[in-house]
């Protein structure tokens, strides 16, 4: 029998945790990304050898779709790994992890294609895959080669895998809602749609632009206090903060493309300026 | 002399990149030893998604051996002078050779191992390979494609031991991903390829691209189908594998209402997937993957995830096409004025109503003719409408095609489908021409007018781009249109929209720049085209020429000439004459006070009559500019009347566009000027004959020069 929604991450975390990972919690903010996630922004810097892995919900305002379409979601999760310095046998190392979880790779075609990554708001790239398995990406890949503008010494390793994906993949089902969530009958439909209906409805209908603006220059000039004040976690929650404002923003419509760049710019620069100060309070520029 | 393999193991090597490495991998390492003098028969080289290859066959075992004598000073000179040679070979007084009073160091220089060249020239290249993105990994500073991982290098059939990174050499790969993890040892050269085969892994890329082409096209057989070929997809598909196995699968046919250009651009750019026909050519609801390994089951599982990962995305284009047809165009326009073009350039529905007005001018003026006004208006109107669908925000790549399906589908006429489906491209459809050419013209003349001109290498609106594409327009099509004329109506156009003069707008100053922009552009296509740019650079320069079709007719003409026995001849003639006149410093017939007699600098270049505007001198001066005054020599008077009779036949033929009729003309020329040269002396001790003999050389080469500008031909 195939795994269910909650046994898949449970497997994961079993597979990491044996690795030498410490097994997180998600962070508890809005974020787009498993990326923003301190745990792997801010640890990318340095140093300092870190193993890490967590599941960290996503929320994607313009993705939502009223819970209407059988791939797309507002609010899903990531499976985030991170390694440093990324060790040698790293891929053999993911593909264990596909193993665990019920994919053989001598009936399933898995394949690493070019995917290279970039975060604008977080001044980070990295070279690496998408990996496919029967044509569908299934996971991210990452070698870390900067991040908040710093180069990565040693290299972080970054696994991202959409969870959603893999378990209708798992249990072969082409609508997201109708993923089993555990054997006892609980579907994801169960536990989410409706909260994708509302949430579409309040991100692309009812959300107040002016208190989201207003948020995200309180954000904004929250962090920069914060990094008077040499705290550059608290900085960087407020970055992440300032982030999904733009991102909820976006959803309402109300950013022209023309000042789209300037808002991704303005996160830049507060994410950019949180991890100099990580880096500074760390002692690592030494 | 031994077999040299070489296998640089590493992580997935993004596909797009192999064919450029294999080339690098092989000038590198054939440079490499070159420069070490170390001889090597064929080298060759191959990739794999996880592999460099090279194979250097007949090595030789060493470089040769080198003895060098160097001079050195007399044994009678100096201590300081002896000490200074000692110092610059690093020798001893003791090993120098004397000879006849001379000391000679005697410099030997052994040959090298094989493997200590190759050893080093590895190294090399490891450290320096152009990549164009490279990356660190783990804890190292090595920067590569991918992590590497291994690097067997055999000469014969030792290892040659190389150390890059703390990555040791060694005869040990692995071969396919999941048929065969554990490691494989290697014998050399001669048994690589077949013992990774044995292991699931087909080295050589064109062996993978052939199994790809044909076990895709025998798949889409076999269900009784034609494969859509497409080269740039087995390659990349051999790029992403080591064991290629196409399977095909079926999708819903329900999704075939979708545009066929959509349906074929999901399948080959986010899956990599070869299309398929049915026998009446249509799009069949078939696709061909090419999966990287023989799957336990056949294949069933891989085909049928990959049915479903097709499906949702097939869901999701016809969710975004169902949407786009509900919204007549005419509406999607309307959003156009949402949507920067530039900053400086306003927004599209800006840009559209100039490529509006352009369009309607080059209709009304007659550069493209036969056509009816309220299409051309139409389809400027709607050709950007497609900008605002759901569609081309999922795949802009499908501009304009996706304008055309809706408007056709919407009850538009197919004259201003089309129209808005191919203007992007280089159409022929007099509607489609006009808006095509009206929007690039419009694009490439609103930039410039901004000063955004593309320089070296940086081209960010593709204007170069548009420049060929306008001028295959032009050309294909042949339309007569002067360029100047048209650029100065694009740039009134924008400076109309921003209420500022045309003055203020720089148009004196801009509109020439555009022709240059557009001649450069002409050089490079035509030359493409296998047209010389001496050529195009001959009638250029003759100045005023912006009607690409009569000078593309000129320089056809020319190069048919030039290339006969007459052209060739004449040229050197002119060459002859030209080089004369230069050497004399002849600035053609002396009557008035020349600046040149002032002292005035001349260049050669001016023209000989400049001074000359009164109208009772004009006659005498133009039998003196003729050469005719006094001529003596038989060979004088025929070229003289050769001159009377080509000269107008050439100004003819001109002014009817007659360059064959031109040329023809200007070859009626080479037996007199040759019988010219062969028997008169220009340079007479007479100075009025001298003077005579110049003015008609004078004549001769301006006579040429007014058909094309013969000193810009090269040869």
């Amino acid at each position: 029998m195939s795994l269910s929604f909650q046994d898949l991450i449970l497997t994961l975390h079993h597979y990491w945790s044996a690795q030498g990972c410490v097994i997180l919690q998600p962070y508890d903010m809005e974020m787009g990304a498993g990326t923003f996630h301190p745990a792997t922004v801010l640890r990318a810097l340095g140093p300092d050898a870190w193993k890490a892995a967590y599941v960290q919900p996503c929320r994607r305002p313009t993705d939502g779709r009223y819970g209407e379409n059988p791939n797309r979601l507002g609010h899903y999760y990531q499976y985030q790994v991170v390694l440093k310095p990324s060790p040698q046998k790293l891929q053999d190392l993911y593909l264990g992890s596909l193993v665990e979880i019920g994919i053989d790779p001598l009936k399933h075609d898995i394949r690493f294609v070019e995917d290279d990554w970039e975060s604008p708001t977080l001044g980070a790239w990295g070279l690496g895959w998408e990996v496919w398995c029967d044509g569908m990406e299934v996971t991210q890949f990452t070698y870390f080669q900067q991040v908040g503008g710093f180069e990565c010494r040693p290299v972080t390793g970054e696994l991202t895998y959409g969870l959603e994906r893999l378990a209708m993949y798992i249990q072969g089902v082409d609508n997201v809602f109708d993923l089993k969530f555990n054997d006892e009958g609980v579907t994801y439909r169960d536990v989410f749609l409706e909260n994708e209906v509302e949430m579409s409805t309040y991100n692309f209908e009812v959300a107040d632009t002016e208190t989201l603006f207003d948020s995200f220059r309180k954000a904004a000039a929250e962090c920069e206090r914060c990094l008077e004040a040499k705290l550059p976690i608290p900085a960087y929650e407020q970055a992440i903060k300032a982030s999904h404002m733009f991102n909820t923003l976006q959803a309402r419509g109300v950013i022209s493309v023309a000042e789209r760049q300037a808002y991704i710019g303005r996160v830049r620069d507060l994410a950019k300026a949180a991890c100099a100060e990580w880096i500074d309070v760390k002692g690592y520029a030494a | 002399m031994a077999d040299f393999l070489l296998e640089l193991l590493c992580e997935e090597i993004p596909a797009r990149m192999q064919a450029k490495a294999r080339n690098d991998l092989a000038r590198l390492f054939a440079e490499g030893v070159a420069a070490a003098g170390l001889e090597t028969g064929a080298i060759d080289t191959h990739s794999t998604p996880r592999r460099l290859v090279l194979i250097a066959r007949e090595v030789a075992d060493a470089t040769e051996a080198a003895r060098e004598e160097i001079k050195g000073p007399r044994s009678a000179a100096p201590p300081q002078a002896l000490e200074g040679f000692l110092r610059k070979t690093g020798l001893t007084r003791e090993q120098l050779e004397e000879r006849d009073g001379v000391l000679f160091a005697i410099l030997e220089r052994p040959g090298r191992p094989a493997a200590d060249v190759i050893a080093e020239a590895i190294r090399q290249i490891v450290a320096d390979f152009p990549w164009p993105k490279s990356m660190r990994w783990g804890s190292g500073s090595l920067r590569w494609v991918r992590p590497l991982q291994g690097i067997v290098a055999i000469l014969g059939d030792e290892i040659v031991p190389i150390e890059v990174d703390g990555i040791r050499s060694s005869a040990t790969t692995v071969g396919h991903r999941f048929h065969h993890p554990g490691p494989i040892t290697i014998g050399g050269a001669d048994d690589y390829i077949e013992k990774l085969r044995a292991c699931h892994v087909i080295v050589d890329q064109d062996e993978r691209e052939r199994l790809i082409r044909e076990g895709a096209q025998a798949a889409a057989k076999e269900a009784g189908l034609i494969l859509l070929e497409d080269e740039a997809l087995v390659v990349e598909n051999a790029g992403l594998t080591e064991w290629p196995m196409p399977l095909l699968g079926r999708f819903d046919p329900d999704f075939l209402d979708v545009p066929r250009e959509v349906i074929v651009l999901t399948m080959r750019t986010n899956q990599k997937y070869f299309a398929c026909l049915d026998e009446n050519a249509d799009l069949a609801a078939a696709f061909v993957c090419v999966a990287n390994v023989a799957a336990s089951d056949g294949g069933a599982a891989i085909v049928e995830g990959n049915r479903r990962v097709l499906a949702a995305r097939l869901a999701d284009a016809r969710f975004f096409w169902e949407q786009d047809l509900k919204v007549p165009l005419e509406e999607q326009a309307k959003k156009l004025d949402q949507i920067v073009f530039h900053e400086k350039l306003g927004t599209v529905a800006d840009k559209v109503e100039r490529v509006a007005k352009l369009a309607r001018w080059l209709v009304e003026s007659g550069v493209v003719a036969g056509v009816d006004l309220s299409q051309v208006e139409r389809s400027a109107r709607l050709a950007k409408a497609d900008l605002v669908t759901g569609m081309v925000g999922e795949f802009p790549e499908l501009q304009g095609i996706i304008g055309g399906h809706l408007a056709r589908a919407q009850g538009e006429s197919n004259t201003v489908a089309d129209a808005i489906r191919d203007h992007y491209g280089a159409p022929t459809a007099p509607v489609s021409v006009a808006v095509s050419l009206a929007d690039k013209l419009d694009t490439i003349c609103a930039f410039f007018g901004i000063d955004q001109k593309p320089t070296g290498s940086k081209d960010p609106f593709a204007l170069r781009r548009a420049a060929i594409s306008s001028i295959e327009i032009i050309v294909r099509n042949g339309l007569r249109l002067s360029l100047t004329e048209v650029a100065r109506g694009a740039l009134a156009n924008r400076a109309g929209q921003v209420r500022e003069s045309d003055a203020a707008h720089g148009l004196d100053k801009t509109a020439p720049e555009i022709l240059e922009f557009f001649a450069d552009r002409l050089k490079v296509q035509q030359r493409d085209a296998g047209v010389r740019h001496d050529l195009i650079d001959a009638v250029f320069s003759l100045g005023g020429e912006d009607d690409f079709v009569r000078l593309l007719a000129r320089v056809s003409a020319l190069q048919s000439f030039v290339e006969t026995e007459d052209g060739a001849d004449l040229l050197t003639a002119y060459k002859r004459a030209a080089n004369i006149l230069k050497k004399e410093n002849w600035s053609g017939p002396q009557v008035l006070s020349s600046p040149a007699s002032q002292g005035i600098p001349q260049t050669g270049e001016e023209d000989p009559l400049v001074l000359v505007d009164d109208p009772i001198l004009k006659d005498a001066v133009a039998e003196i500019a003729s050469g005719q005054a006094g001529a003596d020599l038989p060979e004088e008077k025929a070229l003289i009347a050769a001159l009377d009779l080509a000269e107008p036949k050439a100004a003819a033929a001109v002014d009817a566009e007659d360059f064959t009729g031109a040329m023809a003309a200007l070859a009626s020329l080479r037996r007199p000027i040759d019988d010219f040269f062969d028997h008169v002396t220009v340079n007479d001790a007479d100075p009025a004959k001298r003077e005579r003999r110049l003015n008609l050389l004078t004549r001769f080469r301006d006579a040429v020069n007014r058909v094309a500008d013969f000193s810009k031909i090269e040869g």
